[in-house]
């Protein structure tokens, strides 16, 4: 459904993503993992519209969505949520919601269904209905789930869910794990999953890239990629040093 | 929310009934100062379209310059009616809008320097109407060309000797502009506008096509503005580039909106009663003893304002209003 083909981003003279490759399969959850900086924010960003590929092409459903406008991107069924919230802070939560569900999808819903669209989001995702709730009532959790909200509301058929975020505890990680699973299952929506760790991830996804220096280094299922010496150089190497 | 419709519409009816007073015999001044208040009123709420969004221009002196002298060029020379010349002239500041607005708003020109390029813009107008001078008497202004034969009352040529055909232009046009604030705070837009200019990458992920919806929001206020600057040139039948172009009359535009309150939707005119009245005032208090003294004191005052208050006049004591009864005459609409 989505095929990356070759693409790379440098900034200046970073390779912030060098020759990147990887298919993603309709119906599957994969998960893209790597230590930190080693580009799979990036990646989103290219694949989302955001940012322009230095380099290589993005196939979506066929089309080649290469250097497309994020708006158009998203239009066409594919969402992204951001690794650091971006609320928007002058809107309620309800307002947040109903403004994805509104302009998310090419043939615009009624205000009144956007609304409709965007409640049964907040629900799905565990956070309140209210009309007249601000965004800053939101902790961590909350706001990581208000991403996926508004995501989630403009109906897309592949969900790039960059959930690389310290300040979620091991409960809410699990959570957000089910979450995630969840939204495959009753929504049918393909999801590509970022964590710089594996841990809760390895669990749900049927497939895992690893990023390193902006380089794929190994690609396959969970349970061999976490056997394969590289990988385990690249996250024994950081344990070792650090957390 | 009832309540609120009724007393606007009480509102409506006593400015609709108010020449009946005889206003125009009794106290000519304060009717002028009334018309002069609704329509730059509309101007500064126009302004406050994109204002309140954060697309903070300097240069919508620009389209009033614009729209002014195309129509009374048009007049003059061509013996074109206003009703002909406005749809040209708004034609003109939509075009204007969209060379300034499109470039700017895709390459992510905003804040500061969204700011200074339409200051720039408002200066571009102003010195060509000057250059054009053969045409449009530079800086010594133009009058429209006076109907002929001599009528009280041309619709043809927009020009009325009777003021009450100016207030009630002005009431309408007012109102319109009104309405087009409430359409848009009412509309998806408004969610759409303040996601934007919040964080245009986030909304554009969204799908919300940032640039359009700002061109779109451009447009409209450019439009309006342009109209309430040939209602107000009519009204005035003199134009000069500097009270209808550049610089100076676009940050009074500026100033007043944010010392009325551009946050809310009468705060801009609260903005033009007071800086007209004040302008007013300390000009006939000083008369031409201290030429220059008044526009001292004026800045002086606004810029107190604008510090103390940021949110405006009507911003502030709404928000005051709210603190201290705790229900809201909530302004949104
Ligand atoms: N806009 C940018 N300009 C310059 N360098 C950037 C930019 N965005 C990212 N980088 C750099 O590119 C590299 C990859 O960053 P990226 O954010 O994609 O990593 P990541 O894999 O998402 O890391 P993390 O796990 O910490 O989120 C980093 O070295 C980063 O500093
Ligand atoms: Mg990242």
């Amino acid at each position: 459904m989505l095929v990356v083909d070759n693409v790379s981003k440098t900034f200046g003279a970073l390779r912030a993503v060098n020759r990147v490759s990887f298919e993603v399969q309709k119906g599957e959850i994969l998960g893209l993992i790597g230590p930190n900086g080693s580009g799979k924010s990036t990646l989103f960003n290219i694949i989302s519209g955001a940012l322009k590929p230095s380099g290589g092409r993005i196939w979506f459903e066929g089309r080649d969505i290469t250097g497309w406008p994020p708006q158009r991107v998203c239009h066409l069924g594919l969402a992204r949520t951001f690794q650091i919230p971006r609320p928007f802070r002058k809107l309620t939560l309800l307002q947040n919601v109903t403004l994805a569900a509104y302009y998310g999808t090419r043939t615009a819903l009624s205000p009144a269904a956007a609304r409709r669209r965007a409640l049964e989001v907040l629900e799905l995702v565990g956070l309140p209905t209210e009309a007249h709730i601000p965004v800053s009532v939101l902790g961590a959790a909350g706001l990581k789930k208000l991403e996926l909200a508004r995501a989630l509301a403009t109906q897309p058929k592949l969900l790039l869910a960059d959930e690389s975020l310290g300040g979620l505890d091991a409960t809410e990680m699990e959570q957000a794990a089910d979450l995630l699973e969840r939204i495959r299952r009753e929504m049918g929506i393909t999801i590509v999953w970022v964590e710089h760790i594996m841990g809760v991830l390895m669990r749900v996804v049927d497939r895992v890239i690893v990023l390193d220096y902006g380089e794929k280094i190994a690609e396959g299922r969970p349970e061999e990629v976490a056997r394969d010496p590289k990988v385990i150089e690249v996250y024994l190497g950081k344990a070792g040093s650090g957390p | 929310m009832r309540k609120r419709s009724l007393l606007s519409l009480l509102g409506i009816v006593l400015l609709a009934l108010l020449p009946l007073s005889n206003i125009e015999t009794h106290e000519p001044y304060a009717y002028h100062i009334l018309i002069l208040v609704l329509l730059w009123g509309s101007i500064y709420t126009a302004w406050s379209l994109m204002g309140k969004y954060g697309f903070v221009s300097l240069g919508h002196g620009a389209f009033l310059g614009v729209a002014v002298y195309t129509v009374t060029l048009l007049w003059n020379y061509l013996h074109l009616t206003p009703w002909l010349g406005m749809p040209i002239a708004l034609g003109l500041c939509v075009v204007l809008a969209v060379l300034i607005g499109y470039p700017c708003f895709r390459l992510r020109v905003v804040g500061h320097y969204f700011a200074l390029v339409t200051l720039a813009l408002g200066e571009v107008v102003r010195l060509t109407i000057i250059a054009a001078r053969d045409y449009t008497g530079g800086s010594l202004g133009i009058t429209p060309a006076r109907v002929q034969p001599p009528t009280p009352v041309s619709w043809y040529a927009l020009q009325f000797a009777d003021r009450d055909y100016f207030y009630f232009l002005a009431l309408a046009l007012w109102l319109l502009t009104l309405g087009v604030w409430r359409w848009v705070s009412r509309s998806m837009s408004d969610s759409a506008l303040n996601a934007i200019s919040e964080d245009e990458v986030a909304a554009a992920s969204l799908g919300i096509h940032v640039t359009g919806e700002k061109l779109r929001i451009t447009l409209i206020s450019a439009v309006m503005t342009g109209l309430g600057g040939i209602l107000f040139a009519q009204y005035n039948m003199y134009l000069n580039p500097e009270t209808l172009a550049g610089v100076g009359v676009s940050l009074e535009i500026v100033f007043a909106a944010i010392a009325g309150g551009m946050y809310v939707a009468l705060g801009p005119t609260v903005g033009a009663l007071l800086t007209i009245s004040l302008r007013e005032y300390l000009r006939v208090l000083f008369g031409t003893q201290f030429i220059g003294a008044a526009n001292t004191i004026y800045g002086i005052l606004l810029i107190i304002f604008i510090i103390f208050m940021p949110q405006g006049i009507l911003g502030t004591l709404l928000a005051w209003w709210r603190r201290r009864f705790g229900t809201a005459p909530q302004p949104q609409a």
